[in-house]
């Protein structure tokens, strides 16, 4: 009989979400009543929205329990792992019997996040048990040279998972075959685009994963040094990389003379990065590894030819590289057999905004928003009505309802003006503002902008300009067409991918949603009555039962009255938080 | 620059204040010599202060040939480095898309309030400095604030300002 598993998800969101309590807790016990069943940290099980998330896995399946806390957790131990009897109405997930929560996994394929939540991602063991650094090994014992190595990747359509989808094994073709003693291989995880965590989870739950697929591409390409440019906001991943390349370095899976091949030297090491958005673009990553001021520079010359200390450099993104190893383990075909004709495999998601189930999801490609939104996610929070998906962040766009039966491909949603992105995915709903989220993309990339070129450097701040206008009800004719012409231009002419995407939120949210311009700007209204400027609460005195609950959770003190008496709210004080219409239970506030 | 700090009068007090600059020296044979440590030589900088002295810009210039217009426009193109000392506690309040959908600003707003102070202000006792940062990476718990290395989610401005005072009455204490 295999000892009974317990798996506590602590990536930093199940922390956040009081993992680190619940396992304390199971430590607490366990120790204390001498139990003997095996307890391990784990990864993103991508569930966020049921975290802190705990597997038991006994000799009868595997059972992940959701929303644990501390009393939660000693019902199950007490239940499940001494009696024996699992706590059905904790269960979120198990292959013993159906779940409201098992769509939610039916349509994932979990190739790059094949390990996230199974394995502990600090025991280089638990990844070798999973298949782990086996596809390195495979290129070594078979003597499998570098050219085939590429073309297996060329052959399994892998395109650049940070967003730009340019073909992974032409890159490293071209990398290869500039010809240098020194050469680098680079890990994008700069993940800075507001509302992705992808990179993130990865790279706390399956760190060795990443190593292993830029171990891939330095024996392919010929480097001798691997860098992960990771962001400093991402404490918990530097840390769990740090302990993966030591473990790695001990294996004599990084160092000097890796995997008992002579001559071949190979390490990584980890770059924090400082908080700068612009450093996602490869040239400006590449000048922040320098040393120097994260400003982007023109291309040709690529990195492939001239990169990192002007040596040929390869640099792919967090998601690219994990899933490299599986697609070198299995061929080409079984990463291909996903997707559509022009983007293979699968993609993954973070899930977000105002959706039921929010999380971590790995679909394949070619699969509708429609399914990822309603299949996956569960549909809209309160039964509110679907308006945008939100895909590429500050540079991507907002696709509308009624075009989210498109499938998800690179071509596909570029043709709406979106981009296919890093992968975050934010759902918006009719409470929504549109003209407010294209105000918000560009209040972020313009303070991005890390100011060479004069169009994004201004341009984007005369766009903030506009558009805060509008959301304050101070818009006039003519400025729809205003902010037009501008973004053209700043898309014309700025050098690098910031400033010649920046203005896409803007054009795709008047793409399809002109009238919300329009109304602000000609009725001075917020049609989702979102915009601070053009909205207020009152009290409607019929429907007020003086129940105080509007004052009790007014976060400013803006409402006063007594018990059983109209209540009036101070519009001087009042920050149109809406917190009071959403607790009134007798629908006395008004909203206009 | 992404966040603009604002002076509070406990920055004055401090102006005057001497700072060990050998307690600099350990990083300094740490990274002198080594190609691209410009930033890890700052971020060192800041754990040990907080933030990077003026004086330390001059220090480090000194002692490691990094001109010191390099270090400094290094230091300041970055949103990570302070030049300025903040409070005991950092309040971040992140204003990621998921977290703005889901009303960061009001957040904001409230824990702005409960403290009087604006974005980017340290409270007049030094104790708190509360800042907007872009995105924290928990999205599936919009909105969320972090106190330090804390992150706290699923807030509402009551339960946001609640957490503040909270911890300042148990330090307090």
């Amino acid at each position: 009989m295999k000892p009974t598993k317990v798996l506590v998800g602590l990536a930093s969101c199940g922390i956040a979400a009081g993992a680190n309590k619940v396992y304390e807790k199971i430590e607490a016990i366990k120790h204390n009543e001498k139990l003997t069943f095996e307890l391990t940290k784990t990864g993103c099980v991508g569930m966020c929205y049921r975290e802190p998330l705990v597997e038991v896995i006994d000799d009868t399946g595997s059972y992940l329990y959701g929303e644990i806390d501390e009393q939660k957790i000693t019902e199950i131990i007490e239940k499940h792992i001494k009696g024996k009897e699992p706590v059905k109405e904790y269960i979120v997930k198990t292959d013993l019997f159906e779940n409201p929560d098992d769509s939610y996994w039916k349509n994932q394929v979990k190739i790059a996040l094949r390990n996230c939540g199974i394995i502990n991602p600090e025991d280089i063991e638990e990844y070798e048990q999973y298949g782990g650094y086996q596809a390195i090994k495979k290129l070594i014992n078979q003597n499998i040279q570098p050219e085939q190595v590429i073309q297996t990747i060329i052959d399994s359509g892998l395109r650049g998972r940070g967003g730009g989808g340019f073909p992974t094994g032409m890159k490293w073709k071209f990398a290869y075959q500039s010809k240098s003693e020194q050469k680098y291989v680079i890990c994008n995880a700069d993940e800075g685009d507001p509302g992705a965590f992808m990179d993130r989870s990865l790279l706390e739950g399956d760190p060795h994963s990443v190593l292993e697929g830029m171990t891939i591409a330095a024996y392919a390409i010929g480097a001798t040094e691997g860098v992960i440019y990771c962001r400093a906001e991402y404490p918990l991943a530097i840390k769990r990389l740090n302990i993966a390349i030591e473990q790695a370095r001990k294996k004599g899976y990084l160092g000097n003379n890796i995997y008992g091949k002579q001559g071949w030297n190979f390490d990584i090491y980890v770059k924090e990065g400082a908080g700068a958005f612009v450093c996602g673009e490869e040239t400006a990553l590449m000048a922040s590894v320098e040393g120097k001021r994260g400003m982007p520079r023109k291309r040709p010359p690529f990195p492939a030819v001239s990169g990192l200390w002007k040596k040929p450099t390869n640099i792919n993104n967090v998601e690219t590289y994990a899933n490299v190893p599986y697609i070198i383990l299995n061929g080409a075909e079984s990463y291909n057999k996903y997707g559509t004709e022009k983007s293979k495999g699968t993609k993954v998601f973070a899930l977000t905004g105002k959706i039921n189930r929010g999380g971590l999801v790995e679909v394949p490609m070619g699969i509708s928003i429609n399914d990822v939104i309603f299949k996956l996610g569960g549909g809209i929070q309160q039964n509110k009505k679907f308006k945008a998906v939100q895909l590429g962040g500050p540079s991507g766009g907002c696709i509308p309802d009624y075009l989210s039966d498109i499938p998800i491909d690179y071509e596909s949603i570029t043709s709406t003006g979106a981009i296919m992105g890093s992968g975050g995915m934010v759902v918006m709903d009719e409470t929504t503002c549109m003209v407010d989220i294209a105000r918000f993309f560009l209040d972020f990339t313009q303070k991005e902008s890390c100011g060479k070129c004069t169009f994004c450097r201004i341009g984007t701040k005369r766009l903030l300009e506009i558009l805060t206008r509008i959301c304050e009800g101070e818009g006039s004719e003519g400025d729809i067409e205003l902010l037009e012409s501008l973004s053209q231009q700043i898309k014309d002419s700025s050098l690098c991918g910031l400033g010649q995407t920046a203005p896409n939120p803007v054009l795709t949210t008047i793409k399809y949603f002109r009238h919300e311009y329009e109304a602000h700007i000609r009725d001075k209204k917020c049609p989702a009555k979102s915009c601070k400027k053009l909205i207020t609460y009152t009290v409607i005195e019929e429907k007020c039962t003086g129940c105080t609950v509007c004052a009790k959770n007014c976060p400013v003190n803006a409402i006063t009255g007594e018990r059983k008496q109209i209540h009036f709210i101070d519009q001087n004080i009042c920050i149109k938080c809406g917190v009071c219409y959403t607790k009134c239970k007798f629908e006395a506030i008004n909203l206009s | 620059m992404r966040i603009q700090r604002i002076e509070s009068k406990l920055v004055e007090e401090n102006k005057n204040e001497k700072i060990d600059l050998s307690l600099l020296d350990p990083i300094i044979q740490k990274y002198k010599n080594k190609k691209g440590s410009t930033i890890p030589l700052l971020q060192a900088t800041q754990q040990i202060y907080g933030y990077i002295p003026k004086d330390a810009f001059m220090y480090l210039s000194k002692h490691t040939g990094i001109k010191t217009s390099e270090l400094f426009g290094v230091a300041t193109f970055y949103a990570q480095f302070r030049l300025k000392p903040v409070g005991k506690h950092i309040v971040k309040v992140c204003h990621g898309t998921a977290c703005h959908v889901q009303g960061a600003n009001v957040i904001s707003e409230s824990i702005l309030e409960a403290l009087q102070i604006k974005d980017g202000e340290t409270t007049p006792d030094g104790f708190y400095t509360v800042e907007s940062v872009a995105c924290l990476g928990c999205c599936s718990l919009a909105p969320v604030i972090m106190i330090d290395d804390e992150v706290y989610g699923k807030l509402t401005g009551k339960s946001a300002v609640n957490i503040i005072k909270e911890i300042q009455l148990k330090e307090n204490n």
